[in-house]
């Protein structure tokens, strides 16, 4: 009889009339690394939600080191040895290292808080680990995968010896990312056990013993890692036969389109300069993708390009015309076309259907209104063309309220809005962020129809296999400076983290 | 010489209130929940806290003693009153906006109703005691500051001080201060570490609606001999004294001292040669304070550190 140190039997949880775990189970043996398979919304984070008290089961028995528990909120799990490091941390900015690990398990003496003793023993806990911190640094001046470690010492401060990861390699560099593996794997060796929620195959394929696939909620099977392979893997998580290369032709590339010179962007409040001196161009007919971890002015640089934000010094030129105080909607009419970081902020208006959404920037045409008055069946009309020629699903067509509708289908009705005015600059800022694999392969695809339509797409995009298999040409950001311009089939994964880190720098081709 | 001393001493009872109730302010805030119900919590308190001072002054009880009997009971009204800000806002997750607009139109309305009622027409509530400090034995006598701090005072300007101590300690040193600013700048990683957010806020409401209802004696006592359903908009002053403080207690201070002044300088207008010499008019002088509210929070928007999560409904699913 073996001895699971987690086991989840028979789990249903319903969030209204959406089943997110239908009769679930899932069983960890102690010190082992179990991987947690699924596109999103498969449950793997409700499941792991149930585990660490945030929710409560409609049905199903949790057992933890063969005795049945109730984990009715965090502190429950916490006192069973179970820790969590969510997808998006969970720190407070503004307080210190120390502060935010001893949250809610302070030490005090005589009602005081003693954080000389906490620091002492956070010090020696990051030595033991090799978990690097500075205890005294404010969590807002750190890197991010400094945060992670932050998270991990929370845990382990705990004295947790259940870990749970939520998706933690999806905002590290490639270099962190195998640093965090490394971490992982000791604790494995030290007898602690793991689940970590991905949909990365690879990195599973490279750390876990186990993984248990979920699809809509259901569980499809659990696997033995080392007897499995990576495309198996893919077909249990999506249902069907997934192609993982993207497939494009040589870019035929032309003339530059648009220009960007000796820009330099300072933040108003802090006088910091976010954008230093950044030069570069995009030709007709290529797909530059701007590389880099999130945070070292790639945001601000689009917003300068698509008129959000105006330079402190510097110039864009789009078309052989100087736009660097245009306004957004003559960029648009230039033929500018925008697919912002944010589809729920900048993307869409939620709470608008989805034939008003597909005409925000063009609803002024004549096409759509008349002397101020919207011509509905016109809008109507127009998106249901586009809802099929984009396979987008929602469930009342175009006049599905847009907050109701799948991240995905969302990103596909962005998509389709710029794509269908046919711009000659296509700008999309991280175009496939949190969609699954189906969708990401969908998405690729039209980006590089565009370009081989002639015309020119700019992309921004953190994830690395991304940047690779869709790009022309790399720039590759580091600091508000683009560090380098690489040829996207002379690179690979490790030479495009050095430059990241800013590790390395090199030549910009002529720019 | 004698003009400052008489400017600071005025300072220091304007200040008094702004001190107490923006540090109540304080409170809430930091713990996530807008509090702009201090000015109707100040207006409750003020209200049962002059009554009671009126029912017990000119009896056995020493008259610096009723005036401290008042201000905790003043205290405890607006504990019970802030209760209806907290369950609407926390528990019901109502707008904390509306829920403190609501306290404020609803407070002096049933205080006159109430004291129409009790009192058989007249809404004024009347206190016959003079509780302001003369002078004290050999600290008056320190020099200058003896003048500046120890005479013509009220004890609760040493009140508002301690409060700010107490405010201070429990904020930075303590657990339940640590907690508090977490729930007020990013409430779900307190509730990842099994933290009670509702408790917290609770917390910090409660808190704010005592020290608001002691700040409503304390204005009372010190601005006029009467009750009328009114503390001139000294709650909303508060308000900007916790922001132009930057939500620090320390620079609280600073700021109530500041607002405090100006106030003074709007009312001694006559006294002092160089504004009386201007020759403008009694209004502008009179809205001195509030211009001055005006200039400074425009002013500092900017540099604002406001809790992150002040003012936004706690939603445990939301990510």
């Amino acid at each position: 009889m073996v001895e699971f140190a987690v086991e989840m039997l028979n789990i249903t949880k319903t969030f209204g009339s959406l089943v997110a775990n239908d009769d679930i189970n899932l069983q960890v043996k102690k010190g082992e690394i179990h991987a947690l398979l699924g596109e999103n919304g498969a449950g793997k984070s409700t499941l792991m939600s149930i585990l660490f008290g945030l929710y409560q089961p409609d049905k199903g028995v949790i057992k933890i080191n063969g005795q049945e528990v109730k984990i009715r909120n965090p502190n429950d799990a916490n006192d069973l040895g179970i820790g969590m490091v969510h997808q998006h941390f969970k720190l407070v900015e503004v307080f210190s290292i120390t502060e935010n690990i001893i949250l809610g398990s302070e030490t005090t003496k005589y009602g005081i808080l003693d954080l000389e003793t906490s620091k002492k023993k956070i010090e020696q806990m990051s030595k033991e680990y090799h978990l690097e911190v500075d205890p005294n640094a404010q969590v807002s001046d750190i890197t991010v995968g400094m945060q992670q470690r932050v998270e991990i010492l929370k845990m382990l401060y705990r004295k947790a010896d259940i870990l749970i990861f939520d998706e933690p390699t999806a905002v590290l560099t490639p270099q962190e990312i195998d640093e965090l593996m490394k971490i992982i794997r000791s604790f494995a060796d030290d007898g602690k056990t793991i689940i970590i929620i991905t949909h990365k195959l690879n990195e599973i394929k490279q750390i876990a013993d186990y993984c248990t696939v979920l699809r809509k909620g259901k569980k499809i099977a659990t696997v033995d890692v080392k007897k499995t392979d990576i495309s198996a893997l893919a077909n249990m998580m999506v249902g069907r036969e997934v192609s993982f290369s993207v497939e494009k032709t040589p870019a035929k590339i032309e003339e530059p389109l648009l220009i960007v010179e000796n820009l330099t962007f300072k933040e108003h409040k802090s006088n910091k300069e976010i954008l230093s001196n950044v030069n570069f161009s995009v030709n007709k007919g290529e797909i530059v993708t701007i590389a880099g971890v999130d945070g070292n002015g790639q945001s601000e640089l689009i917003k300068i390009i698509t008129g959000l934000f105006t330079p402190t010094s510097g110039r864009v030129i789009f078309k052989d015309t100087d736009i660097t105080n245009t306004s957004i909607i003559e960029r648009i009419e230039k033929g500018m076309g925008h697919i912002p970081e944010d589809r729920q902020k900048m993307g869409l208006i939620l709470d608008y259907t989805l034939a008003e959404n597909m005409i925000l920037n063009s609803y002024f045409k004549e096409e759509f209104s008349s002397k101020g008055i919207l011509n509905k069946e016109a809008m109507i009309d127009y998106t249901n063309r586009l809802i099929n020629r984009f396979d987008i699903r929602s469930s009342s067509g175009s006049l599905s309220i847009v907050r109701g509708m799948s991240g995905g289908n969302q990103q596909k009705a962005i998509l389709a809005r710029e794509v269908s005015r046919d711009p000659d600059l296509l700008i999309a800022v991280q175009p496939t962020r949190g969609l699954d694999i189906g969708a990401i392969e969908y998405i690729h695809k039209e980006l590089i129809a565009h370009r081989d339509k002639g015309k020119a797409v700019l992309i921004v995009s953190f994830e690395l296999d991304e940047v690779l298999s869709i790009s022309d040409r790399i720039l590759v950001m580091y600091n508000g400076e683009i560090v380098v311009s690489l040829d996207a089939s002379k690179t690979n994964a490790d030479e495009l983290g050095l430059y990241m880190l800013g590790a390395k720098r090199g030549e910009l081709n002529g720019e | 010489m004698e003009l400052i001393y008489n400017i600071l001493q005025a300072t220091f009872f304007t200040m008094t209130p702004l001190l107490v109730v923006a540090l109540g302010g304080l409170f809430s805030e930091r713990s996530g929940v807008v509090n702009i119900a201090l000015e109707g919590i100040m207006v409750m308190g003020a209200f049962i806290g002059i009554f009671v001072i009126s029912m017990i002054e000119g009896g056995s009880i020493p008259g610096q003693l009723v005036l401290i009997i008042g201000v905790i009971v003043g205290g405890l009204v607006g504990l019970i009153f802030s209760v209806f800000h907290a369950f609407a806002s926390i528990n019901l997750k109502a707008d904390q906006t509306i829920s403190g607009t609501a306290l404020n139109i609803f407070a002096p309305a049933v205080a006159i109703f109430v004291a129409r009622s009790m009192l058989g027409g007249s809404k004024e509530i009347k206190f016959l005691t003079v509780f302001r400090i003369k002078r004290v034995p050999f600290l008056t006598d320190i020099p200058i500051l003896g003048r500046i701090f120890f005479e013509d005072f009220y004890i609760t300007f040493y009140v508002g001080l301690i409060i700010l101590l107490i405010s201070w300690f429990v904020l930075y040193k303590t657990r339940l201060g640590l907690r508090i600013r977490a729930c007020g700048e990013n409430p779900h990683a307190a509730d990842s570490v099994g933290i009670n957010i509702y408790k917290i806020r609770y917390i910090g409401v409660l808190t704010s609606g005592f020290l608001a209802g002691m700040g409503g004696v304390i204005f009372i006592i010190s601005a006029s001999q009467a009750f009328a359903a009114s503390v001139s908009g000294y709650g909303f002053l508060a308000i900007a004294v916790l922001i132009f403080g930057n939500w620090q207690p320390k620079k609280i201070l600073f700021a109530s001292f500041f607002f405090g002044l100006m106030t003074t300088l709007a009312a001694m207008y006559t006294e002092i040669p160089l504004l009386k010499g201007l020759g403008l008019s009694e209004e502008f002088y009179n809205m001195i304070p509030y211009i001055a509210t005006l200039v400074v929070l425009a002013l500092l928007s900017k540099s604002s550190k406001a809790p992150k999560a002040v003012g936004v409904i706690y939603d445990k699913g939301a990510r």
